[in-house]
């Protein structure tokens, strides 16, 4: 996925604030990493160049250790961050036939973005809410016992959701004019 | 000195804390669990009403009571009354429990999941089955008690454990841990005073005390609950243990996914610190002591030792070679106890209760209770804590109630991934360390998971092993590319391409895996594999020879057929259930799937009503009528 030069900026310039907050060295790094994430939903190359040299640890390392924790993420999110739990319980209560029906509905593969970067999809391996199963986060909002029909619920809901919005822009500057 | 500063903390506390017996108090159960089934709204509900009618009551937001099956749950104590538990309520249901329970005097019985204390009125929890098995001492205070207010856990009688260990010997303290005989709950169960020692006479001036929270089980939620429902008893635990192996500084290592666990341990740290409970000279006694939370980023792996330091040191979770042991030398290089969470919320009550009382519970060798995270197919999901060797018949069948919708039980997984899959034969195994490792499973760090006959016993180990694949960090070979072999052959084998040499094949992978890696996440990581290869090998059989999967779970070995006697005509409810338009009429008007459009998503089996039952699933796919074998 290309980045915008605005994107990229925007990168550095978390970098630097997050890293200028922690000691240098590599006890720093998994917690200026996490920050950099939650402020921008997501690590890319640039702000993991920016990060070695101002902590002073090599650069193959920060890479090392964006790639070996599944919480980070090298592409930018959706707006609505899907994630199917695919914990033991969920599985048993078909967490897969959850994905599947995300995966056919936004025609996009798990760890993919929508084109238009409305939705991501990703895995995650257990949210702890094993007793609500098959569970499904979008966003940080926990939605229980799922079944495809509630998936496309959602979507409707988002769509309806994002219209109104839109809708209210249209009127906003309508009555502008 | 110490003792004074702490009855002037409780004195405080006590003047701010209301227990439901001046005036009335409404807690709703808002851990993770209970905000998935709509916690927040009812939370609000409550706050509406006591606000629209003015009452003069407390509303409170709690953890978790344990009883996750019944969420979201609500518990009114009143003046004069026994405080009441109701479970499944909604928006409108708690409003009308607030105003009537309140206002007019009636406790709404109809509602009521039980009374916390014993009355003529409403049955206790102990009055159940399930009560008879159970016994709370970690869950004690969870559900009950303000996690987000320390004034709470100050005035049911929190921090007198530490006040009294400080007031003793380090050794002293010490000691009492190592005669309870308190087992590490992470799961191995290692003697938690012997790994205490250790670092306390290793050799150095800076040690360092760590909690691991990350758990990262699938299908386990006992550490979260308790960070949810009760953080100051996991923080007493820790500046206990702390002062009892002389460390200055604390780590708790909490998964990121958990990020309300997160937030009120922040909480709590920063209550504890700012009542002189935790940073320098803490309660007047000299000792020092602080605790950061340090957030994991995801890698199952870091639940060990080793890799835990590794992460917290800003390197890839990578385990390496034991001794030296961490208590020896660990994080930094330096003497370093971890701990599980349970663990170290058992210290409080064992200072406080004392060894004895410790050993009294549970069996010889594992003494304490045990927490277990009761999830899958039974009908009372949720936290239990019951006495070690309770069985695990008990376990199911009365604290869980068996199995939901009049299912035959099957197995039961314990132990997480790397735990093993228990049949019907071994139920009545006592739950503890040896009993369990010896049937096969382990102990684990308590995760459940309660299998029925639906359940594709081949299709779990695939899961299982598929799941610590992606965890191997890759560092040993076996472990790398063995798992990764195991999980070829197992897929192979849920897709009807078994072949019979492949069970020789699996379990001659499973040993090399075990004794080839480093950690215990690769030598435990075959135990889904040997457990189900012991206990349901007929059913690889089955998938291997027949092409069939009894339990009608495996997607390539199954096809769903409407059955044209039960289909009821007029009927449209599994067409509009269908995702993918597979489901037409026939020009009978009965309903027929297009078996090579169906993405066997299950929709149209849920959807068809109960009383027609016309949706089927068949194995192996060709035995549908009519060439039900396209894919």
């Amino acid at each position: 996925m290309q980045l915008t030069a605005e994107e990229k900026q925007l990168a550095v310039e978390t970098a630097r604030r997050v890293a200028a907050s922690h000691r240098p060295g590599k006890g720093s790094l998994i917690p200026v990493l996490q920050e950099i994430q939650a402020d921008l939903g997501y690590v890319p190359a640039v702000a993991m160049q920016e990060v070695a040299q101002l902590l002073n640890v090599p650069a193959v390392d920060v890479y090392a250790v964006v790639t070996f924790y599944n919480q980070f993420r090298l592409t930018p999110p959706g707006r609505r961050q899907v994630k199917v739990c695919m914990g033991t319980a969920c599985h048993m209560k078909g967490g897969q036939i959850i994905l599947e029906s995300w995966e056919r509905r936004l025609n996009i593969k798990v760890g993919e973005t929508t084109p238009d970067r409305e939705y991501s999809l990703e895995r995650v391996a257990c949210v702890g809410c094993c007793t609500m199963a098959p569970v499904v986060l979008v966003n940080e909002e926990v939605h229980a016992k799922v079944t495809p029909t509630r998936v496309d619920g959602l979507l409707f809901a988002h769509q309806l959701a994002k219209e109104q919005v839109e809708g209210g822009k249209a009127i906003e500057q309508g009555g502008n004019d | 000195m110490i003792e004074q500063n702490l009855a002037r903390l409780v004195q405080e506390a006590a003047g701010r804390y209301g227990d439901g017996k001046e005036t009335p108090v409404v807690m709703v159960g808002a851990a993770t669990c209970g905000r998935a089934a709509g916690a927040l709204a009812v939370l609000d509900a409550v706050s509406q009403t006591v606000q629209r009618l003015g009452l003069p009551a407390e509303v409170r937001e709690v953890g978790c009571l344990g009883h996750c099956y019944a969420e979201p749950l609500l518990v009114v104590a009143k003046p004069g009354w026994p405080a009441v538990a109701y479970g499944y309520v909604d928006e409108g249901t708690a409003g009308r429990i607030v105003e009537d329970f309140l206002v007019n005097d009636d406790p709404c019985i109809e509602f009521a999941l039980a009374a916390l204390e014993p009355n003529e009125l409403i049955p206790t929890f102990a009055d159940f089955a399930r009560g008879a098995c159970e016994q709370k001492v970690v869950l004690e205070k969870c559900g009950l008690i303000d996690p987000q207010n320390i004034d709470h856990y100050l005035a049911t009688g929190g921090y007198a454990a530490l006040a009294r260990s400080l007031m003793q010997e380090p050794e002293a303290v010490l000691e009492e841990i190592v005669r309870s005989g308190l087992r590490g709950r992470g799961g191995a169960g290692f003697p938690t005073g012997r790994k205490w020692q250790t670092c306390r006479e290793a050799e150095g001036e800076i040690k360092y005390l760590i909690c691991n929270a990350d758990e990262g089980d699938p299908g386990a939620f006992m550490d979260r609950t308790i960070l949810e429902s009760n953080p100051h008893l996991l923080l007493e635990g820790m500046v206990i243990a702390a002062h009892a192996i002389g460390a200055t500084q604390g780590y708790i290592y909490v998964r990121a996914e958990y990020p309300l666990a997160v937030q009120r341990l922040q909480t709590a740290i920063k209550q504890a610190r700012s009542k002189g409970l935790l940073g320098e000279d803490i309660l007047g006694s000299g000792f020092g002591f602080d605790i950061a939370v340090f957030q994991g980023s995801g890698a199952f792996v870091c639940g060990e030792e080793t890799a835990l330091i590794a992460s917290l040191e800003g390197e890839p979770g990578l385990p390496r070679v034991r001794p030296p042991f961490p208590a020896q030398a660990g994080l930094w290089g330096r003497p370093t106890v971890i701990n599980n969470v349970k663990t170290l919320s058992y210290v409080p009550h064992i200072i406080s209760k004392g060894a004895d009382w410790f050993r009294s519970l549970g069996s010889e060798q594992s003494p304490g209770t045990a927490i277990f995270a009761l999830a899958g197919k039974v009908v009372n999901t949720g936290l239990a804590e019951v006495p070690m060797s309770t069985t695990l018949r008990q376990l199911i069948f009365e604290v869980g109630s068996g199995i939901a919708n009049g299912r035959q039980f099957k197995a039961v997984q314990i132990g997480g991934p790397s735990g093993g899959c228990l049949p019907e034969e071994v139920l009545d195994t006592p739950i503890d360390f040896d009993s369990l490792r010896q049937a096969g499973a382990m102990m684990g760090s308590g995760g459940l998971v309660v299998l029925d006959q639906d359940d594709c016993m081949v299709e779990i180990a695939r899961f299982f092993l598929d799941f610590t694949r992606q965890e191997s960090c890759g560092k040993c070979t076996f472990c790398r590319l063995g798992t990764e072999q195991m999980v070829r052959i197992l897929d192979r084998i849920t897709r009807g391409q078994g072949r019979p040499e492949d069970l020789d094949l699996l379990e001659n992978l499973a040993r090399s895996v075990q004794a080839g890696s480093l950690c215990n996440l690769g030598r435990t990581a075959p135990n889904p594999v040997l457990s189900t290869l012991r206990y349901f090998r007929h059913e690889y059989e089955a998938h291997i020879k027949e092409k069939r999967c009894p339990s009608l779970m495996c997607k390539d070995l199954i096809a769903y057929y409407i059955l044209p006697d039960k289909c009821e005509r007029s009927c449209d409810a599994c067409v509009g259930s269908c995702p993918v338009e597979a489901i037409a009429n026939n020009e009978d008007r009965i309903k027929v799937i297009d078996q090579a459009k169906c993405v066997k998503c299950d929709s149209c089996r849920v959807a068809c009503p109960p009383q027609y039952s016309a949706v089927v699933k068949l194995s192996p796919p060709d035995a549908v009528p009519g060439g039900g074998g396209v894919k």
